[in-house]
This record gives structure tokens, C-alpha cells and sequence, in this order.
């Protein structure tokens, strides 16, 4: 194909996303779409399968039986939700395989939160409510992304989601009505993991890179900025709610722009985390590897056995 | 209270209990996303039926008990689950081998246990049927694909049969609260499934081109609260939660 | 790595009866057991269907959509086969 002809190809193709178009696996797409969404959706796949090492931590442990299949259902939700993305990012042309590859390798990312240790029960509630919370906010928007694989699989996700959130909620409205070891328990679990939550947004927009192109293919509806905004302005009255602190002391109502103004985020940890020097970072990685390695000879046998089956079917045709 | 019935269910409800706490421990370390998500099915399966026995359990006994305190708050010795339940994931032939071999029979006990003159158990055994034959369809595909897999994993899963066949003979002891139960028509007699369960078992290894055990020398004792050493940690982590913040409710 | 893979998948569920099978999604499986047996724990952990289809992907035959002008646009202007082609009276109802 010409430059030219490519050019006007493109040309329709932005046309077409700017019609609210959607694009569909085998259309023609500018070789930079394809790159740029088998990157998010795999990352957004590896997050999901990496966050549910976090909470995975906490099911033998969980305090109640109710609790249990609730944190459970939830996990099982994120390998679900893993599953829905990776197939969804498989019709770009990549496999499973070669995306765990990436993650296995580093050279694919995953939501850096996840490399935070869980360390006590109200992390879970922390987590439930926060992160998810303001996974959320980041992923709404995505039902209505134009990569039509992605779009399905995100409405998928967030109606599957919808009870994750309370789920972490509840655990946190439990915890702070209940003796005062309980509510120091969840104090502290929101003391740690709320600037996780709001890095987790992602950078600030003056140094964001993607975020132009990313608008225009609706993979982003809002700046990082923005999305940030929301968070702290529907989260701030939840944890008044429950009579719980968020640890920032510049956090107040700014009845002009009715918002809340808030401190300063660290990004020398976010950075630090992101280049894979978090607390969990390597333990995160190895389980995911192990895993995988430990699953090789299982994957193997149950293909072996495939094969053979239809070799016996097929000699019982003869 | 009626002590046997009481401890009747326990024995029942303990077996699923540990079952489901070991698939637990896998939730995201499975060897495909989608065998993750099967094993926590299960796992989710059993801690549903865990929790209609325990809560019966507790209003049988009729004090302050909830279904946690039955499930978290006993001492090692109290808990009555047969000792293949609480064998650990050494691999996974062994977590598969473990599935099998109990769910074998737990699909028998309950066919039988719906026969029940107590009507609360009976409807308990009918809506654990059907989880319990997916059960057992899954494993015993599992344990066919690894038997006629690979050579590797041929290995790994008569190896892992083999070290929990000795586990197998407890499942058909009865306990006194057992007997006590069969009299009134509520228990199940476990002595009669043994037969058959052995047949289908072998049945089902030798279709996996694997070989049944000839071993005669059986371990006991979880029945009578004597497990093995694997119970202690297993239990450390269930009840850390009970244990460390007593009179809690979350 | 595994010189095998498992091959990918397609689900179709059926919500209920009386309703036509739809595709939910993809799944990889070793054989047509496991993806039966998968597609049921991955897709209708909701109670969201009463019957499952799986077929391995690669037996899928797509249209491509540069024919898409050949294959569809023909269509587009047989307005007759639609019942808003033909007058009638105001008077006829039921029709």
C-alpha cells in the first residue's frame, strides 16, 4: 500500500471513530491503534490477574464465613476479568502466551498498586473500596471505548464489578463501628493505602504521555488530573460517613470549585514503584511465574490427551 | 441437645470445610486462568454447603454458637474431617488426586444422605448432589487427562494416587455418632458405599491408563480428631482472624 | 515455554429457553470437554445461561470487511422487501 493510500485510510478510519463508529477485529486500523490497544489491554488483563494475589493473600484468613466466599467470588471475579481482556486483546493477533511473556519479562506493566503488601483484614476492605473504587472511575468510561472487543468486555467487567466495591465498603462500615481495635484497624489500612489509590490515576497530565491520542480512540475519556478529581470528591464524604480520616491534612472543601483541594502526591514513590523497586514487586512477579512454570507440565498433558482422543475418535471412524 | 446429630452434621460439614479452605489456597496461582476459576468454583461450592450444615449445627445446639464459632473456634482435636481433605496442594496431580478420590464418594454419601429422615439434611444433600456431580465430572476428567497425558504427568498423578490411596479406607469408619445416627434412620451407613466406591474408583484409574494401589495399609483417625500435622497449619490460618481479635464481629 | 498452546474458543450461551444462543466471549481449552466445561465456570457464574456452544475458533469462517461494499451495500436499496414499500389506503387495517 501507498503512503497516500494509508493516509486516506486513516483519514476514514479517525472519521469513523469520531462517528461513534466502532471498530471491529478483522477492519483495517492504523498499525499505531493495534500497538497501542494490545498495550493497554494487556496491561489492564495483567492488572487484574496480579490484583488477585493482593486479596488472594486474605482468603484462608478471612474472618468469617460469609466473608470468605465473598472475598473468593471476588478473586475468581479478577481471573474473570483477566480472561474476558486477555481474549479481548487476542484479537489483535497476539496470544495469551506471548502477552504472559511480556508480563513475565517486565516489559509489560500492570497496575502498580498491586505491588503494596495486604497486611492486615481492613486491607481488604481498603482495597474493595478504594482501588476498586477508583478502577471504577477509570474503567466506566471504557464501555464505550471504540475498539469494539475491548468495549464489550469492559461492560462485562463493570456489571460483574458492581458488587466488589461494596463488598470492600461493607467490610470497612463493619470495622469502623466495631471496637475501637477494629476501627484503628481500618484507620490504618485507609492511612496506607489511600495515596496508592489516588497515584493509581495515574500521572499528573502535564506529564502524562498518551493522553491526546488516547482521547481521540476514546481509550481515555477524561485526564488523569480529572479522573483523580472525582475520586477524592465521591470518596471524602464515604469515609466521613463511617467516621474515618483521610491522612491528608491539606485536604479541604474548596466551595469555589466545589471540590476538594488536596496535598501534594509523592511521585518519587510512584515512579519507584512503577520501575519495580514497590514492597511487593518481586513476589507479585514470581508468583505469577511460578504459576505459570509450575502449570506447564498440566497444560502439556491435558494437550497430549487431546490429541490423543481424536486420534482414537478418528481410527474408530475408519 | 441432641449430641449425636450435632456431631453427625460436624463430621459431615468438617470434610467440606478443609476441602474448600485447600482449593482456597490456589485462587490465582492455577495453571490456567481458566482451571483457576474451575477450582475456585469448587471451592466456592463447598464453603456454600459448609455454611447450611454449620448453621443447622448451630441451631441444634441452640446457645450462643454461630456458624463461625462452629467453623473457627474448636480446638485441633474437635474436628472430625477425614484426614485426605486436609492432605496440602503438593501439586497439582495431588490436589486432583485429592478431589477424585473424595469426591467419589461424597457423591454416594449424599445420594444417600437424601434419603434422610431428617428433612433439613436431606434438603441439604439435594442441593449438594448437584454441585458434588460437577465435582466429580471435573476431577475425574482431570485425573483421566493427567493418566493419559504425559508421560511426566502420568508420573506426577499415579504418584499422587498412590500417597493418598491410604487415606481412602477412613472414609467408610463410623464413628459412634454415626451408628447412632444410621439407627435413626437420619445417618448414612458409610460401611455399604465402600464396594462400590472402590469399583468406580478403579474403574476410572485403569480408564486413565493408571494403576490401582495394592496397598492394604490404611491411616485413620480423623474421624476421632486425630489428623495429621498438616491440620495444625491448615487451622492456623482459618482461625487466625477468631483467634487473635476474640468477640469480634466483621 | 510450552511447544503447545490450548487452542482458543468461542461461547455461545443461551439465556433462556425461547432465546437464540449468543456469543459471550472466548476461552482457551484443550479439548471440547474442558471448553464446555470452562465456558460454564468463566461465563454463566450468574446463572446467566441454560445451554452452552463452544466451537474452536479457527473453524470460524469471517466475511472480511474490505468486501463489506460487495457483500452489504446490494442489499441497501431493495426497499421492497420491506412492508413501508407499498401504499395503501388509510382505510386498511390490520395489513
Amino acid at each position: 500500500m501507498s503512503e497516500e493510500q494509508i493516509k486516506s485510510l486513516e483519514k476514514q478510519f479517525e472519521a469513523r471513530i469520531a462517528r461513534d463508529e466502532k471498530i471491529e477485529p478483522k477492519d483495517w486500523m492504523p498499525e499505531k491503534y493495534r500497538k497501542t490497544h494490545i498495550r493497554q489491554m494487556s496491561q489492564h488483563a495483567h492488572s487484574e490477574i496480579v490484583g488477585m494475589l493482593p486479596e488472594g493473600n486474605w482468603i484462608t484468613r478471612a474472618p468469617s464465613l460469609r466473608r470468605k466466599v465473598a472475598l473468593l467470588a471476588k478473586v475468581q471475579d479478577e481471573a474473570g476479568h483477566g480472561l474476558y481482556l486477555y481474549s479481548a486483546t487476542e484479537t489483535l493477533g497476539i496470544s495469551r502466551e506471548e502477552m504472559y511473556e511480556q508480563l513475565h519479562t517486565g516489559k509489560a506493566k500492570y497496575s502498580s498498586i498491586f505491588n503494596y503488601p495486604t497486611i492486615t483484614w481492613a486491607d481488604m476492605g481498603a482495597i474493595g473500596w478504594l482501588v476498586d473504587g477508583a478502577a471504577i472511575i477509570n474503567q466506566v468510561p471504557l464501555c464505550n471505548t471504540s475498539y469494539g472487543p475491548y468495549a464489550r468486555a469492559m461492560i462485562r467487567v463493570c456489571k460483574e464489578e458492581s458488587f466488589h466495591q461494596r463488598q470492600g465498603y461493607e467490610i470497612m462500615i463493619k470495622l469502623a463501628n466495631g471496637t475501637p481495635e477494629q476501627k484503628e484497624m481500618a484507620q490504618d489500612a485507609l492511612n496506607r493505602w489511600w495515596w496508592p489509590s489516588l497515584m493509581m490515576l495515574g500521572p499528573t497530565d502535564d506529564v502524562s504521555v498518551h493522553t491526546a491520542q488516547s482521547m481521540k480512540w476514546k481509550l481515555k475519556r477524561k485526564s488523569n488530573d480529572d479522573l483523580r478529581q472525582q475520586f477524592i470528591d465521591q470518596t471524602v464524604p464515604q469515609a466521613e460517613l463511617i467516621g474515618l480520616t483521610i491522612p491528608d491534612p491539606d485536604l479541604k472543601w474548596n466551595e469555589e470549585r466545589k471540590s476538594y483541594d488536596f496535598g501534594a502526591i509523592d511521585w518519587d514513590e510512584f515512579w519507584q514503584v512503577v520501575k519495580g523497586h514497590g514492597p511487593c514487586n518481586k513476589e507479585r512477579m514470581k508468583a505469577r511465574v511460578d504459576a505459570w512454570e509450575e502449570g506447564e507440565w498440566i497444560r502439556d498433558a491435558a494437550m497430549a490427551h487431546a490429541e490423543k482422543k481424536q486420534e482414537r475418535k478418528e481410527k474408530q471412524a475408519v | 441437645m441432641k449430641q449425636n446429630l450435632y456431631n453427625y452434621i460436624l463430621g459431615i460439614a468438617d470434610n467440606s470445610l478443609m476441602l474448600g479452605q485447600r482449593l482456597g489456597e490456589l485462587t490465582g496461582h492455577g495453571p490456567s486462568l481458566e482451571t483457576d476459576i474451575a477450582c475456585t468454583n469448587i471451592s466456592l461450592d463447598l464453603f456454600g454447603q459448609v455454611r447450611s450444615y454449620f448453621q443447622y449445627a448451630a441451631k441444634i445446639a441452640g446457645d450462643e454458637r454461630t456458624e463461625d464459632d462452629i467453623a473457627m473456634l474448636r480446638k485441633e482435636r474437635d474436628y472430625k474431617n477425614v484426614l485426605l481433605v486436609e492432605q496440602p496442594n503438593t501439586n497439582f496431580a495431588y490436589t486432583l488426586g485429592r478431589q477424585f478420590l473424595f469426591d467419589v464418594y461424597h457423591l454416594a454419601f449424599l445420594k444417600e444422605l437424601q434419603k434422610s429422615a431428617d428433612l433439613t439434611l436431606s434438603a441439604i444433600a439435594n442441593k449438594c448432589i448437584k454441585e458434588v456431580s460437577y465435582h466429580e465430572r471435573f476431577s475425574s476428567d482431570w485425573v483421566k487427562r493427567l493418566g493419559d497425558g504425559t508421560e511426566e504427568s502420568k508420573a506426577k498423578m499415579q504418584e499422587a494416587i498412590n500417597d493418598l490411596w491410604t487415606y481412602t479406607d477412613e472414609l467408610f469408619h463410623q464413628t459412634e455418632a454415626d451408628k447412632a445416627m444410621v439407627e435413626e434412620g437420619i445417618g448414612v451407613d458409610v460401611t455399604k458405599l465402600k464396594e462400590a466406591y472402590y469399583k468406580n474408583v478403579s474403574d476410572l484409574l485403569l480408564e486413565s491408563i493408571l494403576e490401582v494401589p495394592e496397598s492394604k495399609y490404611f491411616q485413620k483417625g480423623g474421624k476421632q480428631g486425630i489428623h495429621t500435622e498438616h491440620l495444625g497449619y491448615l487451622l492456623s490460618d482459618l482461625q487466625y482472624m477468631q483467634r487473635t481479635y476474640p468477640n469480634m464481629e466483621w | 515455554m510450552s511447544t503447545k498452546n490450548w487452542p482458543l474458543w468461542e461461547v455461545f450461551v443461551r439465556s433462556k429457553n425461547g432465546l437464540e444462543h449468543r456469543h459471550c466471549g472466548s476461552l482457551h481449552a484443550a479439548d471440547e470437554d474442558m471448553a464446555l466445561e470452562n465456558a460454564r465456570d468463566v461465563y454463566t457464574r450468574r446463572s446467566e445461561g441454560v445451554s452452552i456452544w463452544v466451537v474452536e475458533s479457527k473453524h470460524i469462517t469471517a466475511s472480511n470487511p474490505e468486501n463489506n461494499g460487495e457483500m452489504f451495500e446490494p442489499a441497501q436499496d431493495k426497499v421492497y422487501r420491506h412492508p413501508t414499500f407499498y401504499d395503501l389506503p388509510d382505510e386498511v387495517k390490520h395489513m
